[in-house]
C-alpha cells in the first residue's frame, strides 16, 4: 500500500522508547504532523537528523507535531533495536518522540521506502508533502527546506508548492 | 607514480555508489592517474558480505586495504556505511580528502605486499 498526496493517512499506534503509545487521533488539533521514518544505522538518516530535530523545535511553537518511526528488522540489524533506539534517546537531545514499528505494519500501510522519508500531513489527516528533507544530505545548510516549505504553506492553509520528491537514503530493511 | 589497484564494493540498497565511484575518479584524476580503472564489486547476499568482510555500502579497497578500516562496532552485513568526515559530520561517503591522501600514499608505494 501508499498513500498518495491528498489521502487520509493510515492510523496507527505505536510505543515511543517510554513505553508511551502514540496514534494519528493523538494529533486531533494540531494544525500539522510529520512522520519521519529513520533509523539508527543509515548514515542518510544520521546525517539528516539534526535539521529535521531543529525543524521540530523551530514548529513546536506552532503546535507542528513531529513523529520518527523506526521500522527496520531488529533481527537482521540490532543496531535498530527498541533497545537499541531506546539507548540512542537516552543520550541524545530529541525533540520528538521515537517510535517502534516491530511488525513493520505502519511502514508498508504509508509505502515507506527508505530511511528518511518524510511524510507532512495537515490537520485533517490528509497528506500534503512526502520526499526527502531537502535536496542535499551533503549539506546541513540546506536546514530541511522542502519539508519547511511544505510546513509553512500546510499552516497557512496552502497546498505545498513542491508535494513530493524523491526520497533519498538506505532502504528499509524489511522482515524476510 | 604508480596506479593503485582501487576496488569499490557496493550493494543496491545504498543510492550513493555512483557518487563514491565519481568521487574515487576525480581523485585518481587530481593525482594524474586519469586512466586507473576502479573494480566495481556487487554485493548481493548476507554470504557475499560475509566472504568480503563487508560492514556497509561503498567500502573502498586501495590495494586491499579498506580506505577507512572498519571499527569494531561495524557489523558485517547488507547496509550502508556510516562515515565521518573530518569536520565530525556523518555521512554516507568518506571525506575527500581522506581519499585523496589515501590514493596519494599507495601511488607513490614502490611495492605492494598483498
Amino acid at each position: 500500500m501508499t498513500v498518495a498526496i491528498g489521502d487520509v493517512a493510515p492510523e496507527f499506534a505505536l510505543p515511543d522508547t517510554e513505553g508511551q503509545t502514540w496514534s494519528m487521533a493523538d494529533g486531533n488539533g494540531a494544525p500539522a504532523t510529520v512522520l519521519v521514518f529513520t533509523c539508527n544505522h543509515c548514515p542518510y538518516a544520521l546525517a539528516w537528523h539534526e535539521r529535521l530535530a531543529e525543524a521540530a523545535r523551530d514548529y513546536a511553537d506552532r503546535g507542528v507535531r513531529f513523529l520518527a518511526i523506526n521500522s527496520n528488522d531488529e533481527e537482521r540489524y540490532p543496531r535498530d533495536s527498541y533497545d537499541a533506539m531506546r539507548a540512542r534517546v537516552a543520550r541524545e537531545d530529541w525533540p520528538m518522540p521515537y517510535l517502534h514499528d516491530a511488525t513493520q505494519e505502519v511502514a508498508h500501510a504509508y509505502g515507506a521506502k527508505v530511511t528518511p522519508d518524510v511524510f507532512v500531513l495537515d490537520g485533517a489527516g490528509r497528506l500534503r508533502y512526502r520526499g526527502a528533507p531537502d535536496g542535499d544530505y551533503e549539506d546541513p545548510g540546506l536546514r530541511a527546506e522542502w519539508l519547511r516549505e511544505a510546513l509553512d504553506a500546510v499552516l497557512s492553509g496552502a497546498a505545498p508548492a513542491r508535494a513530493e520528491t524523491k526520497p533519498v537514503g538506505c532502504s528499509i530493511k524489511w522482515k524476510q | 607514480m604508480r596506479e593503485p589497484d582501487v576496488e569499490l564494493l557496493w550493494w543496491e540498497g545504498c543510492p550513493s555508489t555512483e557518487r563514491a565511484a565519481d568521487a574515487v575518479r576525480e581523485a585518481l584524476a587530481e593525482l594524474g592517474l586519469p586512466d586507473a580503472g576502479v573494480r566495481m564489486r556487487e554485493i548481493v547476499t548476507d554470504d557475499d558480505a560475509c566472504e568480503a568482510g563487508f560492514v556497509g555500502s561503498p567500502t573502498i579497497l586501495i590495494d586491499g586495504e579498506d580506505l577507512v578500516p572498519a571499527a569494531a562496532e561495524e557489523q558485517i552485513g547488507l547496509s550502508c556505511r556510516v562515515y565521518r568526515r573530518r569536520d565530525g559530520r556523518v555521512s554516507p561517503l568518506p571525506d575527500p580528502d581522506d581519499l585523496r591522501e589515501a590514493l596519494q600514499r599507495a601511488a607513490e608505494r614502490t611495492e605492494v605486499t598483498r
